[in-house]
């Protein structure tokens, strides 16, 4: 219990407790051979959160998620999935899973992928995720005979076919459409309106920032920032549209205001309302005031480099 | 214990829509047709089967066909037994099933499960209308029907257990191959050590025997061949019997019925242990 997160696996509940978080990782690790794949990840996914799993590639974040399911071995390490350790196969009973490499028994049809997984699951199976992935028509084609979207569409399906608490989505976009992408980011608004909680890997950095409640990024196997998106972007600046500004109400702006023709960004101050009258009073015409915002993209940027 | 037979089931599922099941079926059906082609030429040469000869020539040819019986069963469970796991860990198709609430220990059981009711529903089907036949062209019932058909399927069931264990360490298309390769391999074995103990050569007869408790699929096969023979045949051509790859002078014995057992339930415990640690 070294680089735990705070809640540890000392609660371990008999039953699924509704306070236990849907994920507690602590401490992950594990080497191929000589490479490190992961080098002591740690985090927590709350009951009905939707965390986003960002880094480069390589960065180790399959692998963590196939400790989380157990169908990698960590080298050291603990997992719990809502309330219990992983290593127990009943953990796994309310959690989802779409794999990156999606692949499903090609001689069965799509209801018969499904009725398997809510077996396996011990749950009766769930008729409407078919429509819910937009695959309704093709219930009753082979698996063999699907296109790739269509494919993953189903690994959608299917990992929400048991009732989940927590879904698991390794990269759930990656052969999608646009409308599918679309429909991916209803999906998870609509988990997390279930309070179902949501881990998502995705390189598509805008889904992630719309949906996502905190992320964890990852670098070269180690957590390289974690926080909700308020404390990673910060919403600590203010963009200006002025015009006429002369070098008193330069001044008046700070020496760190940056300048983007007639857009000025500066840090936000405490008090924008008298900042917007003392310029009006040294002459400047302000059209426009907004609070400004790091996109998660340049953040994740600076993180990476930052970590280089 | 639910995981298991929903597994089994699958794995028949999928047998049942490869296309493994329709070359299993064609292969058989020729063999059946040219078996009861043959059986009618022996009856019209030898006009009926009172002689003794042609009573052993019927046992031999029926021993012939059965071979061949057993050796589709076994090359089609070893060429299902690998595609089933070692292609869906490697296709990505396990990932899903074994991130249910799931041991792998049942998920492989089930897989076994699946594989033996194909490989033994085979061979019941297949041998029944193979022993129908030669009933109705020459007359002739073994004595031991349902012991030697149950011993054909004791052998496939070695054989795709063998193709189970490779599977969870090589590729799907090589553990096929290594296990129809080991397969062939003990038969040779077998008739060599047969010729061993024909010619009275212990060191000869040795290979045979360690073949046998390597890999008991001839050793089994022996028996069920042994269960297909007329009885009086033994007595009246001992010579004949002697290191005949196609006849068998003695049944198989309790001790090795049980080492066969022991020896699947070995093989069995090895895979489980080879997929349990798996990283996917
Ligand atoms: N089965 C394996 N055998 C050997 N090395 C592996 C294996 N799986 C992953 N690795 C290594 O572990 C590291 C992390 O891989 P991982 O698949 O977790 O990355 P990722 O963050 O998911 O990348 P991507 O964004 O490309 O999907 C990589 O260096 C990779 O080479
Ligand atoms: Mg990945």
């Amino acid at each position: 219990m070294t680089a735990g997160p705070a809640a540890g696996p000392q609660q371990t509940a008999g039953e699924t407790t509704a306070q236990s978080p849907a994920v507690w990782a602590g401490n992950l690790k594990k080497r191929y051979r000589r490479r490190i794949a992961v080098d002591g990840v740690s985090f927590i996914v709350r009951r009905g959160e939707v965390v986003g799993l960002l880094g480069p590639n390589g960065a180790g974040k399959t692998t963590v998620i196939k400790m989380l399911l157990g169908l990698v071995r960590p080298d050291a390490g603990e997992t719990m999935l809502l309330g219990r350790p992983a290593v127990d196969p009943r953990a796994r009973a309310r959690v989802g899973y779409l794999p990156e490499l999606f692949r499903y028994q090609p001689w069965l049809t799509a209801q018969e992928v499904l009725t398997l997984h809510a077996r396996l699951a011990g749950v009766p199976a769930d008729r409407d995720v078919l429509e819910a992935v937009g695959l309704a028509d093709r219930a009753g084609d082979r698996v063999g005979g699907f296109s790739k979207g269509m494919q993953q569409r189903l690994g959608l399906a299917v990992a929400l076919a048991a009732r989940p608490e927590l879904v698991v989505l390794d990269e759930p976009t990656s052969a999608l459409d646009p409308i599918g992408r679309a429909d991916v980011r209803d999906l998870l608004l609509a988990l997390r309106q279930r309070n179902v909680a949501v881990l998502l890997n995705s390189h598509l950095i805008g889904e992630v920032e719309r949906v996502c409640d905190r992320v964890v990024i990852l670098d070269r196997g180690k957590v390289a920032a974690s926080g909700t998106l308020a404390e990673l972007l910060g919403g600590r600046q203010l963009r200006l549209h002025l015009d006429g500004v002369g070098p008193e109400a330069a001044a008046r702006l700070g020496a760190e205001a940056a300048r983007d023709g007639e857009w000025w960004t500066i840090a936000l101050p405490d008090d924008v309302p008298t900042l917007v009258s003392d310029l009006v009073s040294l002459g400047v015409r302000v059209s426009a005031v907004e609070p400004g915002r790091v996109s998660l993209e340049d953040r994740l940027l600076t993180i990476l480099r930052e970590a280089r | 214990m639910t995981t298991v037979f929903t597994v089994a089931a699958l794995t028949l599922r999928e047998a049942a829509r490869r296309r493994v099941l329709r070359s299993l079926a064609v292969l058989t059906v020729l063999l059946l047709a040219l078996s009861a082609w043959g059986f009618s030429r022996i009856d019209a040469e030898f006009g009926g089967l009172t002689s003794g000869e042609s009573r052993l020539v019927a046992a031999l040819v029926l021993n012939l066909v059965m071979f061949g019986l057993s050796l589709i069963a076994a090359l089609g469970t070893a060429f299902l037994a690998g595609p089933t796991l070692a292609g869906e860990t490697e296709s990505g198709i396990a990932l899903a099933v074994l991130a249910r609430p799931v041991r792998r220990r049942s998920v492989l059981l089930g897989k076994w499960l699946g594989l033996v009711v194909f490989g033994s529903g085979f061979v019941a089907v297949a041998g029944s209308a193979q022993l129908m036949i030669t009933w109705v062209t020459t007359g002739y019932w073994p004595p031991a029907p349902l012991t030697g058909l149950a011993l054909l399927a004791a052998q496939a069931i070695a054989l795709l257990t063998l193709g189970l264990l490779l599977s969870t360490a090589v590729s799907p298309m090589a553990s096929g191959i290594v296990a129809v390769g080991l397969f062939g391999a003990t038969w040779i074995a077998g008739v060599i050590g047969g010729f061993g103990g024909a010619l009275g050569n212990d060191s000869i007869r040795r290979i045979g025997t360690v073949a046998h408790a390597l890999l008991p699929t001839d050793g089994l096969w022996r028996g069920a061949m042994h269960a297909f023979q007329d009885p009086t045949l033994i007595a009246g051509f001992s010579e004949a019997f002697k290191g005949h790859p196609f006849l068998s002078a003695t049944p198989l014995s309790g001790v090795y019925l049980v080492w066969s057992g022991v020896w699947v339930v070995i093989m069995l415990s090895m895979a489980v242990a080879a997929f349990q640690h798996k990283d996917l």
